[in-house]
């Protein structure tokens, strides 16, 4: 099996754990994995990305443009960012939750996210998620990786077992947020199998 | 054996100690700051491990320690090999008895850095050897060989990753039990340790006489390698061997060649990799090292064979290589038509920008503002440094008039007071920059009589790289707890006569202490304390209250994340605000509350 997963998002999002968890889950089924994650400076507030590259022939520790099968978006400009990584007939999974940059409370410029989906839906196969919505029952933003992973789970693309992905939430996440995060990824599982669009 | 997935830099750490590494000594610095944090997890033994004040220091432990026969380890990025050239250059000189390996991580891009240097040109400079990793996996057995080389030849060693290799993931098979290499200890030896000038003529000659047959020796070594068997040929290295391979798997029939080593140049490797080939490309990332090098070679060899790269602008001169332009230039060279992948995005909406900014609740914010405030209207110059707080320069603070490198805010602050002795000239700098290289920028103050303000930001680690402890933590990478180095008692002992100790946080008190100090002559200081909000819990979080009558005040002055427009209305982002209080303290008309500093 060969697949190239991109994760992206805003720096504090939780990209990271999700990637993680992703390699983790696909490692536990025996897969080799390679993975790599945007580190330093542009983590704060910045844009970042985590390549995933599952499978055993590849050169690039990055996924090159046009081959991704899946991009994981936290937020929808940054989806946008990098659609160029996806494949024609690879998927998008996106939060539709705007992250705001601090330069927008200076400089508005009406940014949210809206403009962002609309053109997503007509370049690619997507899974809309309503992130802000989804995290409300769990009381915090923080959730919103393993609702994301949910969904990633729900459309099947990366052939990872749910029960990889649930034993590696049970491995890496604290023994005292393991049962909400399993919920929020219950969450997520039901938003991915309801909201595919195309 | 066991299995790891780690970054590029645990693969380092891994196979340092799979190679009874003794001591480890370095300064963080992106890209290469998780090899000693990854080391201090993965230990077991008598290993020595340390972040030392600066690159410099790292060095000189890791050599005499080496000296004695044991293994050593140096880790810094590539500027902090400038830091460290001093003690290097002399000890190419003076060689060494255990392996000795020093990493230097590259930033093609550069992503985290202020320089594109190349380590490579730095070994050839130093006259020793480089070794260069493509991938984690391979980085990981390279250095073993890294300290059996340096072993072999009794000479200090460079071993270069580049960022895209320090920071990708991968499967690592390592012994579940490693154990640091036996050593002799020092002996003495005056005549091998001691650098003069007859001690460097002498060791110069034989430097230069044994580089060649490293060379030799390079020219089987297992990771230079080649496939293929056109008359056109691919030379890459580091992560740009990578990207090429990626796009060469579907060409196997290209020479393609991957150089390892570059210095000493495998020069009959090279030969024998050059048989029959008309034209190469090089694709590597920062200096044009290969390309030249081959020139050197078909030039002195008299061979026919035209050289593409860098030089004659094949390859970009600046910024990293990817995927895609390894495609794009490797395939013009091989006169491959292009294909379109992809979805085609020309079409794409404009998004907005994410520059890197001050954390919500950063106390650096509420120190350049303070300084901000109390300096209004008055002729002033600020100095930054590098570390978080070079984000000061961003709108709307835009505090940071000059950053250079590390520690140089302090110095070039009294550079711009001998020019214009009207300002007031200040120098920002961390509290582990400040341990790292600001010391002897202020005993040059304080001997020159320059006037200055220096603002010490203490927010009690190394914000930017990691959170790493530093000499003001009081712990240290053994995991011990020790004295605090106090900043405010070396200011004292040097000569310093004015030092203010404010919370940045208190706002009024920062700025009263800002105008204190700005109007006397000689050295003052500042020492903003007041700890990381990554390292700390968050307080209360402010809130905003029906009073608010939307002058956007707190957001235009300060710029904090947290401050969000909703609905037209000023808002608190409560994800990200931390209850600094800061904005509560700047507020007209009170409206903002909730917070500990009101």
């Amino acid at each position: 099996m060969n697949k190239d997963i991109l994760l992206c998002g805003v720096g504090g999002q939780g990209t990271v754990l999700a990637s993680k968890l992703i390699a983790a889950a696909a490692m536990r089924e025996g897969h080799t994995v390679h993975s790599a994650e945007t580190i330093g400076m542009a983590q704060r507030g910045g844009s970042v990305t985590s390549h995933i590259r599952i499978g055993e022939d590849i050169g690039s520790p990055l996924i090159p443009f046009g081959a991704a099968d899946m991009i994981l978006a936290f937020e929808p400009a940054e989806a946008v960012r990098n659609l160029h990584y996806l494949k024609p007939d690879g998927i998008v999974i996106v939060n539709r939750t705007p992250v705001r940059p601090t330069t927008e409370s200076l400089h508005e410029t009406g940014y949210d996210g809206t403009k962002e989906i609309e053109y997503l839906k007509t370049k690619c196969k997507c899974v809309v998620i309503d992130g802000e919505a989804l995290c409300a029952p769990f009381g915090s933003a923080r959730y919103l990786n393993m609702i994301e992973l949910g969904a990633v789970s729900a459309t099947g693309v990366l052939g990872i077992s749910e029960e990889a992905l649930l034993a590696e939430i049970e491995a890496q996440v604290k023994p005292q947020f393991v049962e909400t995060n399993k919920k929020a990824f219950a969450a997520g599982r039901e938003a991915g199998q309801t909201n595919e669009v195309k | 054996m066991r299995k790891e997935y780690v970054m590029g830099n645990g693969a380092i750490a891994l196979g340092a100690l799979a190679a009874g590494v003794n001591l480890v000594a370095g300064y963080p610095g992106t890209p290469s700051s998780e090899i000693i944090e990854n080391m201090a997890k993965y230990k077991n033994g008598e290993v020595h491990i340390e972040w030392s004040v600066n690159e410099k220091a790292a060095m000189e432990v890791a050599a005499s320690a080496a000296y004695c026969g044991a293994r050593t380890l140096v880790t810094m990025k590539q500027m902090g090999l400038n830091v460290a050239a001093d003690a290097l250059m002399s000890l190419a000189y003076v060689g060494v008895k255990g392996g000795m390996v020093v990493v230097s991580a590259d930033d093609p891009g550069p992503i985290s850095s202020q320089t594109e240097q190349d380590t490579r040109m730095f070994a050839e400079f130093a006259r020793i050897p480089v070794f260069d990793p493509t991938s984690p996996e391979e980085a990981y057995e390279m250095i073993q060989d890294a300290f059996d080389y340096s072993e072999k030849y009794e000479t200090p060693v460079l071993f270069r990753p580049t960022t895209r290799v320090c920071h990708a993931y991968a499967s690592i098979e390592t012994p579940e039990q490693t154990a640091p290499k036996e050593y002799e200890g020092f002996v003495k030896d005056s005549k091998k340790w001691v650098i003069f000038p007859r001690l460097s003529f002498r060791n110069h000659a034989k430097m230069e006489q044994r580089n060649p047959k490293i060379g030799a020796d390079f020219s089987d070594y297992r990771y230079n390698e080649m496939s293929g068997s056109s008359k056109k040929c691919v030379f890459a290295s580091g992560v740009s061997y990578a990207y090429a391979k990626e796009y060469l798997k579907d060409h196997p029939e290209v020479r393609f060649v991957k150089l390892a080593t570059a210095f000493p140049f495998p020069e009959d490797f090279v030969l024998r990799a050059l048989d029959g080939v008309e034209e190469v490309l090089c694709f590597e990332e920062l200096s044009p090292y290969i390309e030249s090098a081959l020139l050197k070679c078909i030039g002195t060899h008299g061979l026919n064979v035209k050289v593409y790269g860098k030089l004659t602008g094949h390859v970009p001169s600046s910024g990293e290589n990817s995927a895609e332009s390894a495609a794009r230039i490797i395939g013009a060279f091989l006169g491959v038509e292009e294909e379109q992948t992809g979805i085609d995005v020309s079409d794409r909406p404009e998004l907005p920008v994410r520059p890197p900014v001050l954390c919500a609740g950063c106390p650096h914010r509420a120190s350049f503002y303070a300084v901000k405030r109390a300096m209004e209207g008055k002729k002033s110059y600020f100095c930054g440094d590098i570390g978080c707080y070079t984000l000061g320069n961003a709108m709307p603070l835009d505090m940071v008039d000059t950053c250079l490198c590390m520690g140089a805010g302090i110095t070039m602050a009294q550079g711009l007071h001998w020019m214009d002795k009207e300002a007031a000239c200040f120098a920002f700098v961390g509290d582990s920059t400040f341990f790292a290289s600001g010391m002897t920028g202020v005993v040059n103050a304080l001997y020159n009589e320059a006037n200055m303000v220096l603002c010490v930001l203490d927010n009690s680690t190394t914000a930017m790289t990691g959170h790493q402890p530093h000499p003001g933590t009081g712990r240290n990478m053994m995991g011990n707890v020790v004295d605090k180095v106090s900043i405010e008692k070396i200011l004292e002992g040097m000569g310093v006569t004015k030092i203010l100790t404010v919370n940045p946080l208190d706002l009024a008190a920062a700025v009263a202490a800002v105008q204190e100090c700005a109007g006397l002559p000689g050295v003052k200081a500042i020492i903003f304390k007041s700890p990381c909000v990554a390292i700390t819990k968050p307080s209360a979080k402010v809130e905003i209250s029906e009073n608010c009558i939307g002058c956007k005040k707190c957001i235009r002055e300060i710029g904090c994340p947290a401050l969000i427009i909703k609905d037209g209305k000023v808002a608190v982002d409560e994800s990200l605000c931390t209850g600094c209080g800061l904005c509560a303290q700047i507020c007209p008309v009170g409206a903002i509350g909730g917070a500990d500093h009101e």
